[in-house]
């Protein structure tokens, strides 16, 4: 970390202390949340989600596969993410390292253990073949957030996916698709971040710095909890954790709303 | 995902008893031992059901590569692996994401725990091994590498516990196994915590849970965690209040009596960087006095 950095986040924690963000909102607002889709016409679904100033874009590509040994009639989902040298000072090129796949891994579960889509529809011949879809994300700016933004980003490009055609061989069709696929759930993700002792959501790079301990909470339209991760070396105490809870559940039907409308 | 159309399973009966015959609220037997690799700085062994567990701790030691050190604490590097034979089918030996990440909660579980301020520029090398896995095993290794940490010597806020709270059949219950864990509406929540204050350091879901049923389930999990506490706390004193090792301390410190004091090592020398003002007039005030004393010496 930079030392102009870490400056920055010894004033967004001493703002925070003070009951204050540097940017002037208030602890559980977002910034502005846009979402456009289609932005590579080769992908068979995606979009790009900005939250403020933070950036990710989102692609997936459906290819049919030979079935699991154990899912032999169920498709899958695999999600990825490349956190792109392009978004920061700080990302570096090769493998992923932990933070990204550990992001990766709580999105691909906030999606797939809400059972937001049907695997069993994904079968295109029981035993032989199945969709495999992988989604992935790629960074373009880190102003702070990006666990938010990629789950927004990721359910949004497989809700905007459309299965291509197939031949008789299984062999893809370039350029002709099926129609949308269908989610019976929208599942979101929120992360709300402790910083001097106080929890806040969306935070700037500054504000991420000055936080401890992160959790993240997946909410589905129908208010079930499809999944939870803490994060950081800092704690949360079990009524933190239900107000957290609480207030996931009212945001992130404000985010659906701007999202999904 | 529900698997098709198999045979349904009971998995609560009637009188509250699971397919292991356990109630709601009962763990798997769980063994501890410590002190298992006398080789590692700390290390213990733990069976939790069928769960089997090694876990050793090196350190702290110089971190290497040099850049990852921090000059304010120290860091944990928390490699949890699986055995090639520890699962139904054979695991690629490569560690693949699942446990990439598993390490990196568990490591920043720990890192709570740890006094690191007091080890800057080192580094922890936690390993864990699963020799045998069957739902629990991230927990189980977190479990007995906080023991480790402990049988190492390391000052910890506290040992850090964990356990497991889930869904299966329709009911909550403590400490699921695989065969649980399959359940069609299955949900496992791995929790952990530093006993002494609640403080959650580790804590996941996946699954579709209610917030009714999580608040539930929150506090059978905190027993939970506190239940294994007592266990891993049993476990270091069976090793630790021995008459073999009473007596070693006390030899040790007698012998240390004996010595003639050695001139006290400043800490704040290790940490060079981190010298602060008034750190280094003390530092300077002892110079002084030892140059002071020197120099009598010489005149006598």
């Amino acid at each position: 970390m930079s030392i102009l950095m870490e400056l920055q986040a010894d004033a967004a924690a001493k703002a925070i202390r003070e009951g204050k963000r540097l940017d002037g909102r208030k602890f559980d607002e977002y910034r502005k949340i846009s979402v456009e889709t289609d932005i590579s016409k080769n992908a068979d679904g995606s979009c790009r989600v900005k939250i403020g100033e933070t950036e990710v874009v989102c692609g997936t590509k459906c290819l049919p596969v030979e079935p699991y040994p154990d899912t032999p009639n169920e498709g899958s989902i695999s999600v990825g993410l490349e956190m792109l040298p392009i978004a920061s000072p700080e990302f570096e090129t090769g493998p992923p390292q932990p933070r990204s796949i550990e992001m990766a891994r709580v999105v691909d579960r906030g999606i797939r253990e809400s059972h937001a889509l049907d695997f069993s529809k994904l079968s295109i011949k029981d035993g032989e073949k199945v969709w495999s879809i992988f989604i992935d994300l790629y960074t373009i700016n880190d102003s702070g957030n990006f666990f938010d933004a990629c789950s927004l980003a990721a359910l949004k490009a497989l809700s905007e996916t459309r299965l291509p055609k197939l031949d008789d061989k299984f062999q893809l069709v370039k350029g002709e698709y099926g129609k949308k696929l269908e989610l019976a759930r929208l599942p979101l993700e929120i992360t709300f971040y402790k910083v001097a002792d106080k929890i806040i959501l969306d935070p700037t790079v500054a504000e991420e710095e000055a936080s401890n301990a992160r959790f993240t909470v997946a909410v589905t339209d129908d208010e079930y909890l499809s999944a939870f991760q803490k994060g950081g070396a800092g704690s949360f105490s079990a009524a933190e954790i239900h107000q957290c809870i609480e207030t996931a559940l009212k945001k992130t039907k404000e985010m659906r709303k701007i999202a999904f409308k | 995902m529900a698997k098709k159309k198999e045979e349904e399973l009971t998995y609560v009966d009637k009188k509250g008893k699971r397919l292991d015959g356990r109630g709601l609220t009962d763990l798997r037997p769980i063994k501890i031992e410590v002190g298992v690799v006398p080789r590692a700085d700390g290390s213990a062994y733990l069976e939790w059901g069928q769960n089997k567990v090694v876990a050793a701790v090196y350190g702290p030691k110089e971190c290497l590569p040099k850049h990852t050190a921090d000059p304010l604490k120290g860091r944990v590097n928390f490699y949890y692996r699986m055995a090639t034979f520890s699962v139904p089918d054979r695991k690629n030996p490569k560690p693949g994401r699942r446990e990439t990440e598993i390490s990196k909660v568990c490591s920043e579980a720990l890192q709570k725990a740890i006094f690191l301020e007091q080890f800057p520029n080192t580094a922890i090398d936690v390993h864990v091994e699963i020799l045998d896995a069957n739902a629990g095993t991230r927990i189980a290794g977190l479990t007995a590498a906080a023991v480790a940490l402990a049988d190492a010597g390391i000052p910890m806020r506290g040992v850090v516990a964990g356990c497991t709270v889930g869904r299966a059949g329709g009911q909550i219950m403590l400490d699921v196994t695989k065969e649980e864990e399959d359940a069609p509406d299955a949900v496992d929540i791995p929790i952990a915590i530093i006993p002494s204050t609640e403080e959650i350091v580790l804590l996941q879901m996946d699954g579709l849970f209610t917030k009714a049923e999580w608040e539930k389930a929150l506090p059978l999990g905190l027993e939970g965690c506190k239940k294994i506490a007592k266990l891993q706390e049993a476990a270091l004193k069976k090793r630790f209040e021995t008459k073999e090792f009473l007596e070693s301390v006390e030899a040790e410190r007698v012998s240390e009596q004996a010595l003639p004091q050695k001139p006290r090592v400043n800490p704040v020398v290790a940490a060079g960087p981190m010298l602060s003002a008034d750190a280094s007039e003390t530092l300077d005030e002892e110079n002084q006095e030892m140059e002071e004393a020197l120099e009598e010496e010489v005149e006598q």
